[in-house]
């Protein structure tokens, strides 16, 4: 802090967060002690040992950091202007790095798993295990701390007004990642409740919701706060995001443990009505997490990064309201012919096939917001990333409705075309929205020039080759693969045995090893692009971005 | 703040007079495309309730004006199939095997039912080709363990190898050097003996006499006084080249050892009687059947 010195004497004293804390740590650690010594199975003894460490730890940083700090908070305001919080952010992006470059290399081995089966190593290293530590480690843990990033940046720079409390942002960003580090672990150890993108356990999610609504009151109270008379689009989208995820967790979770020094529980829920709630969750996991949220970003960085206003307000709010109705009936779309009643899964169908032009309104802001500026696209390879996200946000969503169509469905259910149409979202969508978020961002945040447009776009280029070989592997594959699925003989008999329909896909397998190897390659890229802006990057005299409110 | 005549100069159009951090809206009218597109999903969706089972009710749900339901979808192509394949396989299931050799439409029949089960049953342990693994036998040679008959092969599938169906195929290689019946160099003199019956090279300095006297004492009971196996015990033939675990010394002196018995499940129950005699006719076929 540069600031003069005006208040000579004021005493030192902790604040009611730093004492509370500090206190509540304390108790927690001593209880995460007795459950890892109470503990009845060595998972839940791990994981208990480790929460006891982490809440010892926290207690340390807490009063470190008080001893280390000027007797006042830091102002809200410097010289008129908000005196923004950067820290979090910063941990938030760089951490995200670290969980993408895990989660693609995740991903990759499991992807080499299935062309080449002997790569499995039980139990650990098995694919079973590996598998939702890949999807968990690229949705929650890079994409989770890209989105926390991101919305603790945002609703700082378009509210104008400081990230609301002190403590509490830190608090959002290192529970959030020590509930992945819970998730992960533990998916290794084979601690699991077995539904899909929700593995973790209960324990894992009774911490998440404590980090979740503290992340929701942190958001919530910056943006009541705001200097601006309007919330920013942005912000809507966060805001969503971050609710609408607090309601899928708490109701697709509820479950009874064995042992509360246990880590098995059972679903409060049973059979059809399980899987409903299941794929209701699972599919605004990808309407609310990977969707709205990333339309956040998408609203933000464009803009910005093209100097260019978003093309149409009318269509931000109509697009807006439509996908967050439409997108919450969908989920039976993941269910059909299965026990499913038939209303339910033509509701699903039905909403997902409306849900198409909610979709493509986001598409359609994010392109046009390009129009005058599209020489851009020439020479800033970041702005490249972000628009193609963008294309391929908007053939994701074509694809995803025309899937949901029963007929379509029958064909590409449990097929590979599934997986490809995830990854398109997944690698196309959100991968190339959060690496343009985060060449935009690191910059800003160490206030450094970007350390080589030149690796950016051998990055952009390498990896959307890797997403092109993925996703047309998938789709030869999938289709393939339903195809031999439904073949009869003039006899009457399938055509073809299952054994034989795995081996038609060994080639396609192996190309989508190499189409993820090659994204992954890209991420290191990156990685070591942000890391020389950070650590070698001269600094940024044209524009002190960081520390500048709006006018 | 509010300041409509804000107008953005490479569009031409205004912007809504806000902005947050440097950025700018258009006030944009929505693209008519757009609109219309979004309009004729939501007309098509009400479209599509009408003529299908759509909104939950109180105790039941709209069964739509198609009376469409994915149940009775699946109850129309099993009687489909039904139509298809029913009276041959009927009539698969009423010949006898050796019937079913003699009818050339039986038996193509029996042929590609018995492929495709097969593939989906059999090829996991056998292999998509039949060719076997360690442990699992060839089915495209003609050595069969219990028996190459297409009736023996039929009661192999159908009762399995000690599979714990009462009628299945037991008996069982004594594990001979765990149980003490043979010490170490016993077991290493019967197993280079067992090696010259098919006339692999034999270690130097065996005894020769010894092996032989052993296994006359312990194994033709089973495999015969020249090794030739008996199919009725499930006992393989040891003077040919075809083996089941390996033929290397220290496999045999492994199987020696510590005995075999691999396990076959009984298909019977989990396979209707005609598919059973299907498979009997396609592994028959295969190549070694006798």
């Amino acid at each position: 802090m540069s600031q003069p010195l005006i208040q000579p004497s004021r005493a030192k004293s902790m604040t009611i967060g730093e004492s509370g804390l500090a206190l509540v740590f304390t108790v927690t650690a001593f209880l995460c002690v007795i459950a890892s010594a109470k503990a009845v199975d060595r998972p839940f003894a791990f994981h208990a040992a480790l929460a006891a460490a982490a809440s010892v730890a926290s207690v340390f940083v807490i009063l470190n950091r008080y001893f280390d700090r000027p007797a006042t908070l830091p102002p809200q305001e410097i010289n008129g202007r908000p005196n923004y919080n950067l820290g979090p952010i910063k941990f938030g992006a760089a951490i995200a790095m670290f969980w993408g470059i895990a989660g693609f290399l995740v991903g990759l081995i499991i992807a080499a798993q299935l062309a080449w089966p002997e790569l499995n190593f039980e139990p650990w290293l098995s694919f079973g295990r590996l598998r939702p530590l890949h999807t968990s480690a690229v949705i929650f843990a890079f994409g989770g701390n890209v989105l926390i990033a991101t919305s603790f940046y945002v609703v700082q720079k378009t509210c104008r007004v400081r990230l609301a409390g002190e403590l509490a942002p830190w608090f959002v960003v290192l529970g959030y990642n020590f509930f992945i580090l819970v998730a992960g672990s533990g998916y290794l150890l084979g601690v699991t409740q077995s539904k899909e993108y929700a593995e973790p356990e209960w324990y894992a999610d009774l911490w998440l919701t404590i980090v979740w609504v503290v992340y929701l009151l942190v958001f919530l109270g910056t943006v009541i706060r705001r200097k601006e008379p309007h919330i920013f689009v942005a912000n809507w989208f966060y805001l969503a995001f971050i609710v609408t995820i607090a309601v899928l967790h708490l109701v697709n979770n509820p479950a009874l443990p064995v042992s509360v020094f246990g880590s098995k529980s059972y679903i409060a829920w049973g059979g059809v009505q399980d899987a409903m709630f299941q794929w209701w969750y699972g599919h605004n996991a990808v309407g609310f997490f990977l969707t709205a949220g990333f339309l956040a970003i998408m609203y933000y960085f464009i803009p910005k990064r093209a100097e260019r206003p978003i093309y149409s307000y009318r269509l931000s709010i109509i697009h807006f309201w439509s996908l967050i109705f439409l997108y919450i009936w969908a989920g039976p779309h993941h269910l059909h012919y299965t026990a499913l009643p038939d209303w339910t899964q033509t509701l699903g169908m039905t909403f997902s096939v409306m849900l198409w032009m909610p979709s493509w309104g986001g598409m359609i802001n994010g392109l046009m917001t390009l129009s005058g500026a599209w020489d851009k696209l020439r020479t800033d390879p970041v702005l490249r990333m972000l628009v193609v996200s963008v294309a391929f946000y908007g053939m994701s969503t074509f694809e995803g409705p025309m899937m949901s169509i029963k007929v379509v469905n029958s064909l590409s259910h449990y097929t590979d075309w599934t997986i490809g149409h995830v990854h398109s979202g997944a690698l196309g969508w959100v991968g190339f929205v959060s690496f343009g978020a985060l060449y935009c961002l690191v910059p800003w945040l160490w206030d450094r020039r970007l350390y080589s447009l030149k690796l950016v776009n051998w990055h952009f280029w390498v990896s959307t080759l890797g997403i092109v070989l993925y996703i047309s592997a998938m789709w030869v594959s999938g289709i393939l693969q339903g195809l031999m699925w439904r073949a009869y003989t003039s006899l009457g008999f399938l055509e073809y045995s299952f054994i034989e329909t795995v081996e038609a896909m060994h080639p396609f397998y192996v190309i989508r090893a190499a189409g993820g190897a090659l994204f992954l390659i890209g991420s290191l890229i990156m990685a070591y692009n942000l890391w020389m802006t950070v650590r070698a990057g001269e600094v940024e005299v044209s524009s002190p971005v960081a520390l500048q409110p709006a006018q | 703040m509010t300041d409509h005549s804000d107008i953005d100069t490479v569009s031409g159009t205004a912007t809504t007079g806000h902005q947050w951090d440097g950025i700018k809206e258009l006030n944009t009218p929505l693209p008519r495309w757009w609109l219309i597109t979004f309009y004729l999903t939501i007309v098509w969706a009400i479209g599509y309730w009408v003529v299908y089972p759509a909104w939950p009710l109180i105790s039941s749900n709209t069964k739509g004006v198609f009376g469409y339901s994915t149940r009775a979808d699946v109850a129309v192509e099993l009687a489909n199939l039904d139509r298809i394949r029913g009276e041959k396989m009927v009539a698969l299931g009423a010949a006898s095997l050796a019937d079913i050799e003699k009818d050339p439409a039986l038996l193509a029949l029996a042929r590609a039912r018995g492929k495709t089960v097969f593939g989906d049953n059999c090829a996991p342990c056998h292999g998509s080709g039949a060719t076997g693994s360690k442990g699992f036998p060839n089915l495209n040679d003609d050595d069969w363990l219990w028996g190459g008959t297409l009736d023996q092969i039929m009661q192999t599938i159908q009762y399995g190898a000690r599979s714990g169906n009462p009628k299945a195929h037991e008996g069982q290689m004594l594990a001979f050097g765990k149980e003490g019946v043979l010490k170490q160099d016993q077991i290493v003199d019967v197993a280079n003996y067992v090696r010259s019956l098919s006339g692999l090279s034999t270690r130097a300095g065996y005894d020769a006499a010894a092996g032989a006297k052993i296994f006359a004492d312990n194994c033709v009971a089973c495999h015969g006084e020249k090794g030739k196996g008996n199919p009725e015990l499930g006992a393989p033939n040891l003077s040919d080249k075809i083996w089941l675990y390996g033929s290397d010394e220290a496999t045999l002196i492994e199987t020696i050892t510590n005995g075999r018995g691999g396990v076959m499940p009984a298909w019977e129950g989990r396979l209707d009687p005609a598919t059973i005699k299907a498979m009997a006719v396609y592994v028959h076929s295969l190549g070694g059947g006798k």
